[in-house]
């Protein structure tokens, strides 16, 4: 029998007044044993954050604090002990994993000092031995040279070796419990697997409890003994993994879990003969450096895209997957003539769009859209909706009452209220705005569609919403689409075809069930063997066959 | 716009500053009525306290009133300030856009341009221009703008890289809008708040550098202002102190009352703190 090391009673967390609602928290019941993983699971808002944040006395007081309940951490009610003993459990007894390792870790303070500091607030060990387990552990979590990482700077480690110094850091006086808040969510799939997989082996080794914050269900199949699940504030549900995972009890859950795309790739359609868009060894290379007028550093020369090849026919289509740096982004903004390709042929029903000009490419425009990633920032704040959407048509030579009235229906068409013509971008949530941004975009009745991570800034229910509608207006419009993905479930659904990238360089292209069943290229291999929860995902696909 | 006015009511300050300003611009505006006669007149017995011989804040050297130059004062300093900084604010804008949106040689040329005007201290390039310009209303206006506007285009120019890069403006590009419609239509409008706010306290260091001028005597001689009227002033400081207080005091409440409003207005149009209650 395992001991109880973390007991949260009725805990309420409260929001200042004026706030969407009264608590962040309400009445959430939590435990957590030793040597166990216990995943909380819920969509942005949710409450999940503060929930791990109140363990650790960590709230934005004094606006945000505990109301009620308590918070009982081996007999000691954290929520009432002084600020000087808060202070010795952080770290020693309780300590915690952020998101995103490059703002969690001083950037003026070598990895080496910032461990220090820790031995050194939590009681006497001389320098040198100090420095020593420093090193040793920064072993521990499989770091390459640790003497040369003691001496590093945050930014002289990639995203990976800083999550797992962070990591180092959390395990250094041997906590009873770690708190993780989405630790891999900043990270690449490949680099998400490996620290999954650290975080595990660390906490079997110390039999630490380990409270891990997610809102991927993937990396709930993968990791967690126990899932706890909220919404709103609320637990809804709670329960071993297993069972939470595949006999999922509350409505909410089970539309959280349904929502999760699958990895079965949809069913083939059939590839039509006619090419709307080729791209043909389309070439990108950014310089940096190179100074004032040519004196200061010497250049630096990455290649964005390298000989690029698409081959987008009608109606159908195609995924760029990859990770972040592979330079599917830049092949997007290339098509679309955001940035100008230095090489290469960007054929648009038979017509080289590359060498264009602006002035010659604004006839172009129309046939070519884009959905942009992030829906806080693609839409103008000042601007009403109405006229974000009108402003395509009129500036290519429509008179303004057509394009108001194309703009009301294309609103109809995404799902919107007829009167968001008239409100600000500011008052719509991230998958109303999403919609906004697909509606610019067939405003101008496109040909080719070119979506940059259309769904990856939105929870999953949402990005279900928009997958679906991406889906219907593709077949009602008969558009042909470029999308842009680093997820690979997604891709499963979306696309008829897909295209594997790495720096810059196309690795695999084929069909989409062709390269899930039987990858070629060994990066594609990795891609697929990380892709989080992904044997939860065959069982529950298998048993719904 | 009701709702700008509550933000900005929250700040008390700002509101005395807005008070102080009102009355100030009343003053300016009321002076030919409340001291009809040329405040450079011979007005009655020279030196006389306040409060004596009919001077309300006493007279100088000469016998001229001091409250009356005060009033007529406030219509050159606030002038100055206001068409100086429009003018300032104009070409900053300009210059700051095009590098800020261009980047590449366009924004090396100008930027190197700027940093050389910003290199000459702003208020010695000022005297400079004006004893090369010969003493003027005109001259003092375009000294002034000539040593402001660099900070304006620095502040745009940072406004507009930032923007460049937005995914909003990418979607402009994607609809085939042309350049000059999506600096002014698209990205302007999202970076008005600071130009507001740099606009105003810019008014409050040009109300600064024209008095500075005119008590150098570099001001135009035929028109009263608050510099002059402390120039004139500062030999009789110890047996007239209210030739030069007056005044003093005259820039210090206007000078404060905009920086007050600025800031104000910071707090209020920042939409990041807008969300601190």
């Amino acid at each position: 029998m395992s001991t109880r090391i973390l007991n949260i009673r009725d805990l309420h967390v409260a929001l200042p007044r004026g706030s969407q609602r009264p608590y962040a928290v309400e009445a959430a019941n939590l435990h957590l044993d030793e040597n166990e993983i216990l995943c909380v699971v819920g969509e942005s808002g949710s409450g999940k954050s503060l929930t791990a944040r109140a363990v650790m006395g960590l709230l934005p007081q004094p606006h945000v604090h505990v109301a009620k309940g308590e918070i009982d951490f081996l007999g000691e009610d954290v929520t009432r002990v002084t600020d000087a003993r808060l202070r010795q459990i952080r770290g020693s007894e309780i300590s915690m994993i952020f998101q995103e390792p490059m703002t969690a870790l001083n950037p003026v303070m070598t990895i080496g000092v910032q461990i220090d500091e820790i031995f050194r607030f939590h009681g006497k060990m001389p320098a040198k031995e100090r420095r020593e387990r420093a090193v040793s552990l920064l072993d521990d979590v499989h770091l390459p040279d640790p003497a040369r990482i003691v001496e590093a700077y945050p930014h002289e480690l990639s995203g990976g070796q800083r999550q797992r110094a962070m990591i180092a850091m959390a395990l250094a006086l041997d906590p009873k419990i770690i708190i993780a808040d989405e630790p891999t969510t900043a990270l690449d799939v490949t680099t998400q697997a490996q620290i999954l997989k650290l975080i595990k082996d660390m906490q079997a080794a110390h039999n630490t409890g380990v409270l891990f914050i997610t809102h991927d269900f993937g990396v709930v199949a993968d990791i967690a003994d126990r899932v706890a699940v909220m919404q709103h504030g609320k637990v809804v549900e709670a329960g071993p993994a297993a069972e939470v995972l595949n006999t999922p009890q509350h409505p909410y859950t089970k539309a959280l879990i349904g929502a999760v795309p699958s990895l079965t790739p949809r069913q083939p359609r059939p590839r039509a003969d006619e090419r709307v868009l080729q791209v043909q060894a389309l070439t990108k290379t950014y310089r940096s450096g190179g100074g004032f007028f040519g004196l200061g550093e010497k250049e630096r020369v990455v290649h964005a895209a390298k000989e690029v090849e698409i081959d987008l026919r009608r109606g159908e289509t195609i995924g760029i997957v990859g990770e972040s740096g592979s330079g599917k982004s830049t092949v997007a903004r290339c098509i679309v003539r955001l940035i100008d390709a230095e090489s290469g042929r960007i054929l648009l029903d038979g017509k080289d769009l590359r060498p264009l000009d602006r002035n010659a490419m604004r006839g172009y425009r129309p046939k070519i859209q884009m959905v942009f990633q992030d829906p806080y920032a693609s839409l103008n704040p000042r601007t009403k909706v109405g006229r974000i959407i009108a402003q395509g048509p009129v500036i290519q030579g429509k008179d303004s009452a057509t394009a108001e009235a194309r703009a009301r229906e294309l609103l109809d068409i995404v799902g919107l209220d007829g009167n968001a013509y008239d409100r600000f971008p500011h008052e719509f949530s991230g998958g109303q705005r999403q919609r906004i941004g697909i509606a610019r975009a067939l405003a101008l009745e496109p040909e080719v569609l070119v979506a940059d991570e259309p769904v990856s800034a939105l929870d999953v229910s949402i990005q279900a919403q928009i997958l679906e509608l991406l889906d219907e207006i593709r077949d009602r419009m008969n558009l042909s689409m470029v999308f842009i993905t680093h997820d690979l479930r997604v891709a499963a659904q979306v696309c008829d075809q897909l295209v594997v990238m790495r720096y810059g360089e196309v690795v695999e292209a084929g069909p989409t069930g062709a390269i899930f069943a039987d990858p070629q290229d060994a990066y594609t291999k990795a891609l697929l063997g990380a892709v989080p929860g992904k044997d939860w995902s065959k069982k529950s696909d298998l048993a719904a066959m | 716009m009701l709702e700008f006015w509550r933000l900005f009511c929250r700040n008390r300050s700002a509101v005395l500053g807005l008070t102080i300003l009102v009355l100030v611009i009343l003053m300016a505006a009321f002076a030919n009525f409340l001291f009809p006669d040329d405040p450079f007149r011979l007005a009655g017995k020279p030196m006389s306290p306040p409060g004596e011989g009919g001077f309300l804040l006493g007279s100088d050297s000469l016998g001229r009133d001091v409250a009356s130059g005060i009033a007529h004062g406030a219509k050159t300093s606030l002038l100055i300030g206001l068409v100086a900084t429009l003018v300032a604010v104009c070409v900053g804008v300009i210059m700051g856009a095009l590098a800020g949106y261009y980047g590449g040689w366009i924004d090396d040329l100008l930027m190197r341009t700027t940093e050389m005007f910003q290199t000459i201290p702003s208020f010695i390039f000022a005297i400079l221009l004006v004893a090369i310009m010969k003493p003027s209303i005109e001259s003092i206006i375009i000294a002034i703008a000539v040593v402001s506007w660099p900070a304006v285009a620095r502040l745009v120019r940072g406004e507009f890289l930032s923007m460049r890069s937005r995914e909003f403006v990418q979607a402009c590009h994607t609809i085939g809008m042309g350049d000059i419609r999506i600096m002014l239509g698209e990205i302007l409008p999202n970076c008005l708040s600071p130009i507001i706010v740099i606009g105003s306290l810019m008014v409050a260091t040009a109300i600064l550098i024209e008095s500075g001028l005119a008590f150098l005597g570099l001001g135009d001689p035929n028109i009263m202002s608050w510099g002059f009227q402390i120039g004139a002033g500062r030999t009789l400081l110890r047996s007239a102190w209210w030739v030069c207080t007056f005044p003093g005091v005259a820039i210090l409440l206007t000078v404060l009352a905009i920086n007050l409003v600025g800031e104000g207005l910071n707090d209020a149009l920042n939409p990041r703190l807008r969300e601190r209650k």
